[in-house]
Formats: structure tokens, sequence, C-alpha cells
């Protein structure tokens, strides 16, 4: 490389090198390719894919926009591409639940979050997506349009269908006992519950 | 059929999913990054 090359670009004053931020993502892009892989090990390849292709793509990037979500972008697509490349659905989550299984149970009496986790990987990517992206993450449905591609309306009834699905899967929607202690959510579901049949 | 109930039931509903996704990914999130990440960092800025 020519000494021009490894100088430091010169940047709009307040923005400074995108590539020295990229650390600070790496915990929330593996997050996001752990929801999208389902798998440890297929995730970390993603993520390690993610980082290359940021790094040689870093020019793309608009100083003062959004770098995770330019980020994200950049794992989701790689996800999907090499999906449709592949075409072959890896299921090893065997391994991902008994490593989830030996954490420390909530005793707080919620929800258990690995009843939870089980349910959510059952939904389609496309679901399960949206509702990181929008659910978690805390991008509003515009980003998550915008980085996936898609109307915004799409991203809200794919949002939309996880939620009902995990309600379903969990149980919540017959009104049906909920194991959980929260009292702030017991109380929100008390007012509701009794009243329904 | 009292459509209220059943929109502030679903919205109750909503409102634990969504915790229950946060709680989720907060928990991958908090996971310690591999050093491999890193060192692949410092590997690209070498290569500059």
């Amino acid at each position: 490389m020519t000494d021009q090359k490894s100088a430091r670009p010169a940047r709009p004053e307040g923005h400074a090198d995108p590539r020295d931020e990229l650390v600070e993502h790496l915990p929330a892009l593996r997050a996001f390719a752990l929801s999208l892989t389902r798998d440890g090990s297929s995730a970390d390849d993603l993520v390690q894919d993610t980082i290359v292709k940021a790094w040689a793509n870093i020019e793309k990037f608009q100083p003062g926009t959004n770098l995770r979500a330019w980020l994200f972008t950049i794992l989701r697509n790689t996800f999907y591409s090499a999906r449709r490349k592949t075409r072959r659905e890896v299921n090893d989550t065997d391994g991902i639940h008994a490593a989830r299984q030996a954490t420390r149970p909530d005793h707080d009496g919620r929800l258990a979050l690995n009843d939870f986790r089980v349910a959510f990987e059952q939904l389609p990517d496309e679901q399960r997506e949206a509702l990181i992206l929008v659910g978690a993450s805390g991008f509003s449905y515009e980003e998550a349009a915008a980085m996936t591609g898609v109307a915004v309306g799409t991203v809200k009834s794919r949002a939309n269908r996880g939620r009902r699905r995990l309600a379903e899967l969990l149980h919540l929607e017959e009104g049906e006992e909920i194991e959980m202690t929260d009292r702030t959510t017991l109380a929100v579901m008390a007012l509701n519950t009794p009243i329904l049949r | 059929m009292n459509t209220r109930r059943e929109e502030r039931r679903r919205a109750a509903i909503q409102k634990q999913i969504d915790e229950n996704l946060r709680r989720v990914y907060e928990q991958d999130v908090s996971q310690q990054v591999p050093d491999k990440f890193l060192q692949l960092l410092e590997k690209l800025r070498e290569q500059e």
C-alpha cells in the first residue's frame, strides 16, 4: 500500500474514522447475527464476513448517518445471499439450546427466557429479523424498512405476524394462565383476562 | 365483544413480547466479544 493510502483520509469535522467505531458495534452485530443464524459458529462467521466487507467498503458509508444500521444491513444481506447460495437448512440448534439452558434461569417468574428463545427461533427469518430490528434494537419501522429493502408496511406486518405467532406459541393468546409474577405485567393482564371470557 | 378491551389486551401482550425480545437480545449483546474479531480488525488495520 502506498503512503497516501495508509494516511487517514481527511474527514469532515466531527466525524471520526468510522473504522475506529466498528469495535463498538461488535456486540450488537453478534446478537443480530445470532438471531438470524440461531447458531453460534455461523453467527461468528457472519460477523467476520460483515467486518471484512464493511472495512473494504467503508468509503460507501456516509459519515453522520447511522453506522450500526449500515453494518446491520451488510450483515443481513450477507446472511440472505449465503442462504440463497447454499439453500440448505442447517439446523444445529440443539447445541445452542443446551448451551443456553446451562445459563442460570430467571427466578423472577416472568416468562422463562429460554422458552421465549425457543419460540422465537421457530419464526420465519423475515419475522425474526423484523422483530429484532424494531422490537429489540430500537430501530424505527422506517429505518428497518430501509435496511431490509422493503416497504414500511411490510416490516410492520412481519413484526406483527411475528408477535402474533409468539403469542400463540407461548399461549398468551388464549388468556391462559401465564407463568409470571412480574407485578406490573400481571396487573395489566389481570385487568383484561377475567373480562375476556 | 368489546374491541377496546381486546385492543388493550393485545397491547399488553405485545408489550410483554417486546420486553422479552429485548431481554433475549440484551443477553446476547452482553456476551463477551471473541478476541478473533479484535484480531481481525487489527489485521485489517495493518494491511492498509
